[in-house]
């Protein structure tokens, strides 16, 4: 393997080697460099540091804790299962830090107006809070179809004062969300920022977001070294991949292996699924370049994945790169054993795991099974209260 | 000397019009090509359908809609091109589109193949000049034009690299938004137009695109640029015709005309 410092990317073109970068129509050119100056400046500004880190521990309720899932590690083998507790995150995922960062990045630029584009809801009601917190008007895109299966998260972001759109275009999900997002913001570029909820987009979202989320590695690192553990083995889900960068990044250059896993859907072979790292090829979509699910015609494919977040036909430019020089496994899990590892956790550890979140327990427990003595860290991205209308519906719980 | 340099040499406003090729079938936009350049269009730009057009509206997007469920791929829209230039030989041909089709084709045989079908520049909505290095080399070797684009929030060092990078034409988008919005202010595009040819010493014709809707308007811009683009119209003419062949053709054909003889002459 060839030596990579992992902290140095992206490159002052936005590039991660061959991925990453600015495709974006000319308008947008504009607000990204102001966006990446404003980011550049406050990256550096104490204050601002000490605000945000304030915010993150008052406001957001961080750090979150290491758990040690005692319970499902015996009964699985010999390894140790931590998780990153995610899911007790004010507003219930990872998705906040995110959102608060970028909202107080909006508001020093004196930007009056917030857009958003959700898949689960959880960026769009992180958004709409962090709106409520600092006096912004708040747009939300979501698609028409993730409105129907995420409808909980729809009736938070309208009582925090955020007004949902709902997208009818093309798929109806996610994709469609930032389209009609990106649309909106070269309409309103003079007073609105867009807060990109993962590490996708152009230059420098993937950069900023991948920063802001980074706070659950670095807290991960210090959390372990105070019970005398180290991680060996990292494990995250990957929608556009912003908690499994958070988590990875400050590990990268050490020696932990890293896997990422990817919406497997109905299975790989079906074309049912959203696992462009596993299934698809390099190309150009929301302003990037990366691994992305097309057919042979550069068209986009839709995808499938019964958890809303991850139901991307892209990823995080990072992530592509992670990908091609093997620092980071990418693995996949179906809807059927992620919805296996969501009641394994809920029922042995007393944690609803959200849809997405499952995915990555459920490789991480066949590791578990397979590997001897390793201590297992697990992003705990996000809390299943979401999706509870899913699941109700496939198990026909009565009251 | 190619076609596009031709075109903006004899004609003191050039006439452009946008079609999504394949909307509502490609044997139509094929048909409505040629008649468009009976009634006076003298530059076509042909969109390539792509599932994701970030910048178009809602007219466009249901066009860009049509044509995708009719599996129109760029190879049908290059020999689409090719069945064009047996019958014409003068008038430009500018595909229009965005990337990933593109980037999926391989830069090299898209370029050598549009040449060879007859294609006379490309212009690519997310391909800033910053990114569009390397197949800038594929289509000079092959003698395309690369149309880039400004905007409203061009700051003007950077007006004076795109007007550098863009051969044929420069394109300028008269408003923050995307097709199909509406244009209230001339005079803030008068001056910006005015700006380009300044930095760019007159070296590029520049064009308006977007928000242009009526004769009235395109001959107001027509005033101060070297030539216009209309495309929501018209395809708002075969969103709300397309049942009905001839009379969409027929109200195509009056709209074009009415446009060309509202142009400075
Ligand atoms: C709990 C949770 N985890 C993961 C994701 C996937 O996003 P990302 O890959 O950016 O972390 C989402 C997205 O909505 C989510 O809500």
């Amino acid at each position: 393997m060839k030596k990579i410092n992992y902290k140095s990317f992206p490159d002052k073109n936005g590039r991660f080697e061959e991925f990453g970068g600015k495709y974006v129509s000319e308008t947008l050119m504009y607000p990204l460099s102001e966006l990446e100056k404003a980011y550049k400046k406050i990256a550096k500004s104490v204050s601002f540091k000490k605000e945000l880190n304030n915010e993150l521990c008052n406001y957001v309720g961080r750090p979150t804790p290491i758990y040690h899932a005692s319970r499902i590690s015996k009964e699985l083998g010999s390894c140790n299962i931590f998780l990153k507790r995610e899911d007790l995150n004010h507003t219930g995922a990872h998705k906040i830090n995110n959102a608060m960062g970028q909202a107080m990045l909006a508001k020093a630029m004196g930007k009056t107006r917030i857009i958003a584009e959700t898949g689960a809801g959880q960026h769009g009601v992180a958004t709409a809070t962090a709106c409520a917190r600092y006096n912004l008007k708040c747009v939300v895109y979501m698609g028409s179809e993730d409105i129907q299966r995420q409808k909980v998260n729809v009736y938070r972001m309208k009582l925090l004062g955020a007004e949902v759109i709902s997208v009818e275009s093309g798929s109806k999900t996610l994709k469609d969300a930032l389209n009609e997002a990106l649309r909106d913001w070269v309409t309103n570029v003079d007073d609105t920022h867009y807060i990109i909820g993962s590490v996708a987009g152009p230059h420098p979202y993937p950069m900023i977001v991948r920063d802001f989320q980074s706070v659950i590695g670095h807290e991960s690192k210090i959390q372990m070294k105070k019970i005398n553990k180290k991680a060996d083995i990292l494990v995250a889900c990957v929608g556009g991949g912003s908690n499994a960068i958070g988590l990875f990044h400050p590990y990268l250059n050490e020696a932990v292996d890293i896997y990422g896993v990817e919406a497997g859907g109905f299975g790989l072979n079906t074309g049912k699924h959203a696992a462009p790292l596993n299934k698809g090829k390099p190309g150009i979509l929301h302003g990037n370049r990366t691994y992305i699910m097309e057919d042979q015609n550069g068209q986009i494919q839709s995808t499938h994945s019964i958890s809303a977040g991850l139901d991307y036909p892209g990823v995080g430019p990072e992530h592509s790169w992670l990908k091609d020089n093997k620092r980071v496994k990418y693995v996949s899990v179906t809807d059927n054993d992620a919805l296996k590892a969501f009641y394994y956790l809920t029922e042995k550890e007393g944690i609803i795991p959200a849809l997405e979140t499952a995915h990555a327990l459920a490789y991480a427990f066949k590791l578990a099974k397979t590997k001897k003595n390793k201590n297992i860290l697990i992003n705990l991205s996000g809390r299943g209260d979401k999706d509870i209308d899913t699941i109700i519906s496939l198990k026909r719980i009565k009251v | 000397m190619n076609r596009i340099n031709n075109v903006f040499k004899e004609q003191k406003s050039v006439f452009i019009t946008y079609l999504v090729c394949g909307d509502p079938d490609i044997n139509s936009t094929l048909k409505m090509m040629h008649s468009m350049v009976e009634n006076g269009v003298d530059l076509i730009e042909l969109g390539i359908p792509f599932t994701d057009p970030i910048a178009d509206g809602p007219v466009i997007q249901r066009g860009i809609e049509r044509a995708l469920k009719n599996r129109v791929s760029l190879i049908d829209i290059l020999n689409l091109v090719s069945k064009f230039r047996e019958k014409n030989k003068t008038t430009p041909i500018v595909l229009m589109g965005y990337m990933n089709p593109i980037e999926n084709m391989g830069y090299k045989k898209f370029s050598s193949q549009a040449k060879s079908k007859g294609v006379d520049g490309l212009l690519i909505v997310d391909l800033p000049p910053e990114e569009a290095g390397s197949i800038n080399q594929e289509l000079s070797k092959n003698k395309l034009c690369q149309i880039f684009l400004a905007s409203p929030t061009t700051e003007d060092k950077r007006l004076k690299a795109i007007a550098r990078y863009s051969s044929g034409y420069l394109y300028y988008v008269s408003l923050k938004g995307i097709t199909g919005s509406s244009l209230i202010n001339y005079q803030p595009i008068k001056k910006r137009i005015n700006k380009i040819k300044k930095l760019s010493k007159n070296k590029i014709p520049v064009t308006v695109g977007f928000g242009i809707k009526t004769p009235e308007a395109a001959r107001k811009i027509s005033m101060f640029s070297d030539g216009i683009i209309i495309g929501s119209s018209i395809v708002e003419l075969i969103d709300k015709n397309r049942k009905n062949k001839a009379l969409m053709h027929k109200k195509i054909n009056n709209f074009v005309k009415s446009v060309k003889s509202s142009l400075v002459k």
